[in-house]
């Protein structure tokens, strides 16, 4: 009977991969560990990649961190990997 | 309440805050309040060649808005514990 709210299905992703989009041509995917109403979020585990242009070509750098807390005012879309 | 909660635990310990604006100061979290402000102290810059405006500053107060990232260390957190936090923080703010 308990209305599922959107942030009712992120529970479901608690322990599992996920893939975030973040403001500024960030992504980040990792473990989702916790997370709130206001998509604060800590993943373990986690990749960030960043976009730039540079000369107009797309430049992507990645950078690992084993566990970080991520503002959730930074967060546009959280989703499972596409395979 | 959950992050609030998150980052007490970690006070004592040493983090890496990276700002909006790209400067990362890493420094021992001292205090943390309801909307994640942060006291750092005895911070390092990374990249204090390019912000050397900050090289003379010890300690620091962080506004909570600013921060992008926190990182952290994998053993300064029970992920059980924070998975099981979160799924009670969601049951919680569900009215």
């Amino acid at each position: 009977m308990s209305m599922d709210t959107p942030l009712d299905l992120l529970k479901l992703n608690l322990d599992e991969i996920v893939f975030v989009k973040l403001r500024g041509a960030r992504e980040m995917t990792g473990t989702l560990q916790a997370f709130d109403s206001h998509c604060n979020i800590v993943l373990s585990n986690a990749t960030e990649t960043i976009y730039e242009l540079v000369d107009g070509d797309l430049k992507s750098t990645t950078k690992d961190s084993e566990m970080v807390f991520v503002r959730g005012d930074s967060v546009t879309l959280i989703t499972t990997p596409s395979e | 309440m959950l992050f609030f909660s998150f980052f007490k635990t970690l006070v004592d310990q040493e983090v890496t805050v990276e700002l909006k604006n790209d400067i990362e100061l890493k420094g021992t979290l001292k205090s943390v309040d309801q909307f994640l402000n942060l006291k750092l102290d005895n911070i390092e810059c990374s990249d204090a060649s390019k912000y050397p405006h900050l090289s003379s500053v010890r300690n620091i107060f962080i506004r909570g808005s600013t921060v992008r990232y926190v990182y952290l260390n994998k053993n300064m957190v029970d992920t059980n514990l924070l998975q099981d936090a979160a799924r009670r923080e969601a049951m919680s703010s569900k009215n």
